[in-house]
């Protein structure tokens, strides 16, 4: 098994021979050959790919980036298991940023989630359903998605399909009825005769066959490889420095710029003397973009000393009256006007605000690309969460027609939300400095610009009512917030309130937002999760036995819950000082629950001791690595709520690096507990929902321990006595 | 003039200017990539190093500090015969990189605690082990650096499937 990331040209020699499958979902026609693979078909672009060589090697082509989830492996072990495949003969390989390898299994899982109701589609990541129902092409890795969609709709099926083709074909060859044949490992088999066949003998004419669109998947009993702790393919590479990132690309020749854009977003350059940097041994050429200035040298560290020494002057916009507390207010009064009446309904009337800062994604690999144009046409590498929108971006940037501008996917340091499409400044200059250049040329971000100049989590404030009826019930719920989002409104509750409202206004700054990992459902989370919190408190009620009062029997929510809290020892005595809380949060269609156990630090920080998660996402294709997503989900939640914030001053982000945006620290980190509970409910995805009670059972467990609520994120020292 | 030093046990000399970091004479000179940039203010340690077996965040070291010393990065923990380096092997057996991005330098500063510690204790362990990692591996590169050292428990797969 192994993963291999080299780009090749369509209709090159490497799909010659062997068979190659595809399933065409635009129509359910199962295609005939590998026309997607040996010939551009922009009319086909709903198609996947796996192809079987005549040395029996597997290979999957998957639109879809590694970032860090370990999708890849997800992928091949779903295709490996309906195919009946050889593990150690199984390939994954990036498919090209080409319209032929959309990934239309995204989109129709997406749409398909909406398509199932209400529920669901308040946790449908907005920014990637829009792009997906605008047009179905796409290449995105993003929404928990490539394993649910991509894996159990795409591969899985295709896979299945292909076996059956291989049977079919190895019946005809043997003169047998299919019924007679087992496959296993890569052989059909005919055991009355104890004749066999591999299926590289099969695949060339197995491919030629019709494919069923609808074939049947194994039953759980019978899985291989899904569900097995199967090692990650990709991990090797990274223990030994030989994994390869966007940022570790070079070519001959290549030169290294690196960028200054204005500080508050909007701004444009209106003056810079070049002479400072020209004058630093190794600079080339100092480039003036509209709103940044770039420094082009022999390699970074001359382009960042030629970047230092210059002093351009920037204009502010019109943005220099933006800052965090001005935007505080304007949100919060935006929210005043908008709740509207309130109708208690004779109930207890429980009433609260919160707010949740801006936030950067802080990958550890800042941007890096590297552009070259030679005779016309313009390549570009890197490591991208949306291949064929980058192309398209750097086409546009180019002014160049599509069809000669190829984007080369590479590794990320890194994703959750940052390298999606969307602000594609770092494009634009690459393109830009390449176009204009003899040599390639490779743009890396400083972490300080990345830090300044990022797409944020958007700033929120909220404000909830709640009334609670004689029964210790909430009786009606009303939610309003308002925040720079794809979606305004937030998220639904999780919980069967008899009346809901949800309220929400649109507020606009200078500040770029975007996708940050869980989307919706970080922010919204903590609010949801706090307030129900409060509600239990103000019943005079447990808070697990408030949430379940709300909560079907049996239902997922309520199933998490009762694992999370029977792991902790929800309900046994803690020493003074220490507190445990709970939340639990449904995105991406998983259902995720927390118990949080916490103490405070002499510096009144949070200490938590331990945390308890268990997880509903139906079938869990690598438990290892599914635990690996979880534990990195409440990592990176806890690292926000007690830590992070992104504040504005003069329209401005303040915060440059780790100093002042600082990390969870693995002194900080605390032990943490993953139950995977067993479910019948449809795959949901894993690189997300692991993250968003972190926040609120975090901040219950400090109400516990201490008596204190903390309405406003970051946490930091709000619990202190 | 020429900056000379040994490099994962090799004699090298680098031409640039001799105030650039150690990170990028190593990256952009030798072609070395498994050291990585995160800040270049030796805040993240994606690019931490051994030059004469002590940790060093290359990012923030002119590579004028190096000369006639032994630098060791990421590609040079394997044995001569390519066997990984213990540490490598727990990284492997324990499943610890997501992403991947820090992890040659979470490598190499824990090579460098076990070169000092033996078998570093959990207080050891969060006193060294100062790299950030945003996939939030921790948990598991504490019990890696544990397991390197002989003293984790034995176990299965923790995230076992089954009886909620």
């Amino acid at each position: 098994m192994g993963v291999k990331r080299r780009a090749f040209l369509i209709g090159g020699a490497a799909v010659i021979g062997g068979g190659i499958f595809a399933l065409q979902y635009g129509d359910y026609a199962a295609r005939r050959d590998g026309l997607a693979l040996t010939k551009r078909d922009k009319a086909g672009s709903f198609t996947g790919w796996l192809r079987i060589g005549e040395d029996d090697r597997v290979t999957l082509y998957s639109p879809h980036i590694d970032m860090g989830t370990g999708n890849a492996t997800a992928l091949a072990q779903l295709a490996a298991d309906e195919l009946d495949a050889d593990w150690d003969k199984m390939t994954v390989e990036q498919a090209p940023a080409d319209e032929a390898f959309a990934n239309a299994w995204l989109g129709k899982g997406f749409i398909g989630d909406v398509a199932k109701g209400s529920a669901v589609l308040g946790l449908v990541p907005h920014s990637i359903y829009s792009l997906m129902a605008r047009k179905l092409v796409g290449q995105i890795t993003g929404g928990s998605s490539a394993t649910r969609f991509t894996g159990q709709q795409g591969f899985r099926v295709l896979a299945a399909s292909a076996r059956a083709a291989l049977v079919d074909e190895a019946a005809a060859r043997l003169g047998v009825a299919a019924g007679e044949l087992t496959t296993a490992r890569g052989i059909v088999t005919h055991a009355k005769s104890g004749k066999s066949l591999r299926y590289g003998e099969l695949a060339v004419a197995a491919a030629k066959r019709d494919l069923n669109p609808e074939p049947k998947l194994k039953a759980a009993g019978d899985l291989v490889y899904i569900g097995k702790p199967v090692p990650r393919i990709d991990v090797p590479s990274k223990v030994d420095g030989s994994a390869k990132y966007g940022i570790d690309f070079a070519l001959p020749d290549m030169r290294v710029a690196t960028v200054m854009a204005a500080p508050s977003r909007g701004g444009k350059l209106e003056s810079v003397d070049a002479a400072p940097a020209l004058a630093i041994k190794g600079v080339e050429k100092v480039v003036k973009f509209d709103n940044a200035v770039a420094v082009v040298a022999r390699g970074y560290w001359a382009a960042l000393t030629g970047l230092r020494a210059l002093d351009p002057k920037f204009g502010d916009g019109g943005h220099g009256g933006v800052n965090t507390k001005a935007m505080y207010a304007e949100q919060e009064k935006l929210v005043k006007d908008k709740a509207g009446a309130f109708d208690a309904k004779g109930g207890k009337l429980v009433e609260l605000s919160y707010r949740a800062p801006f936030l950067h994604h802080m990958m550890m690999e800042p941007f890096a690309l590297t552009a070259h144009h030679k005779d016309g046409k313009l390549q570009v590498w890197g490591g991208m969460q949306d291949p064929l929108a980058t192309r398209k971006a750097a086409a546009q940037a180019a002014g160049l027609s599509q069809d000669d501008v190829m984007f080369h996917p590479m590794l990320l340091g890194g994703g959750f939300g940052r390298k999606l499409p969307g602000e594609n400044a770092v494009i634009e200059q690459v393109v830009k400095l390449a176009m204009e250049s003899p040599w390639p040329v490779k743009v890396i971000w400083p972490r300080e610009e990345e830090v300044r100049h990022g797409t944020y989590r958007p700033q929120t404030a909220m404000t909830l009512k709640a009334s609670l009826g004689t029964d210790g019930k909430v009786s009606s719920w009303q939610s309003t917030c308002a925040q720079d989002a794809q979606l305004e409104a937030g998220m639904a509750p999780l919980y069967a309130f008899p009346a809901i409202e949800q309220n929400h206004a649109k507020h606009k700054s200078n500040i770029a937002v975007a996708s940050w990992r869980s989307v919706e459902a970080s922010q919204h989370g903590f609010f949801h999760e706090s307030f129900i919190d409060e509600l239990a408190h103000a019943a005079g009620a447990d808070p697990l036995e408030f949430r379940k009062r709300h909560l079907a029997a049996g239902s997922r929510a309520a199933r998490v819950l009762d694992a999370a809290a029977k792991a902790s020892g929800w309900g046994s005595p803690l020493p003074q000082g220490t507190g445990r809380g709970i939340a639990v949060v449904e995105s991406f269609g998983t259902v995720c629950a927390h118990v949080v156990q916490v103490s405070l630090r002499d510096n009144g920080y949070p200490r938590v001791e331990k945390v308890w998660a268990a997880v509903d996402c139906g079938q869990v294709v690598n438990p290892l690595n599914a635990e690996a997503q979880v534990m990195g989900g409440i990592v990176m939640g806890l690292s926000a709520a007690i830590h992070e914030e992104i504040t504005v001053d003069k329209g401005a982000v303040v915060q440059s690096s780790f100093p002042d945006y600082p990390l969870l620290t693995l002194a900080e980190t605390p032990e943490i507990a993953i139950e995977f509970v067993q479910s019948d409910a449809p795959m949901g995805g894993l690189g997300e929902p692991g993250l968003p009670p972190a926040a609120p059972a975090l901040a219950n467990a400090l109400f516990a321990a201490t008596g204190k609520r903390v309405r406003q994120l970051p946490i930091r020292d709000q619990a202190k006595a | 003039m020429a900056i000379t030093a040994t490099v994962n046990g090799k004699p090298v000399s680098f031409t640039g200017e001799p105030d650039t970091p150690l990170l990028w004479a190593v990256r952009e000179e030798l072609g070395l990539t498994g050291t990585k940039f995160g800040c270049g203010i030796a805040a993240c340690g994606a690019c931490s190093v051994h030059v004469d077996g002590e940790l060093v965040r290359s990012c923030s070291l002119p590579v004028s500090e190096v000369a006639g010393k032994a630098v060791t990065t990421i590609e040079g923990l394997k044995g001569a015969d390519g066997t990984l380096h213990a540490v490598q092997q727990a990284w492997i057996d324990i499943q610890v990189p997501q992403c991947g991005y820090c992890q040659s330098g979470q490598i190499m500063a824990a090579v460098a605690l076990i070169k000092r510690a033996g078998k570093p204790s959990h207080d050891q362990i969060d006193e060294v082990m100062t790299n950030l990692c945003r996939c939030g591996t921790y948990p598991r590169i504490r019990e890696a650096i544990l397991k390197a050292t002989g003293q984790a428990a034995e176990k299965a797969p923790s995230a076992a499937m089954g009886d909620a």
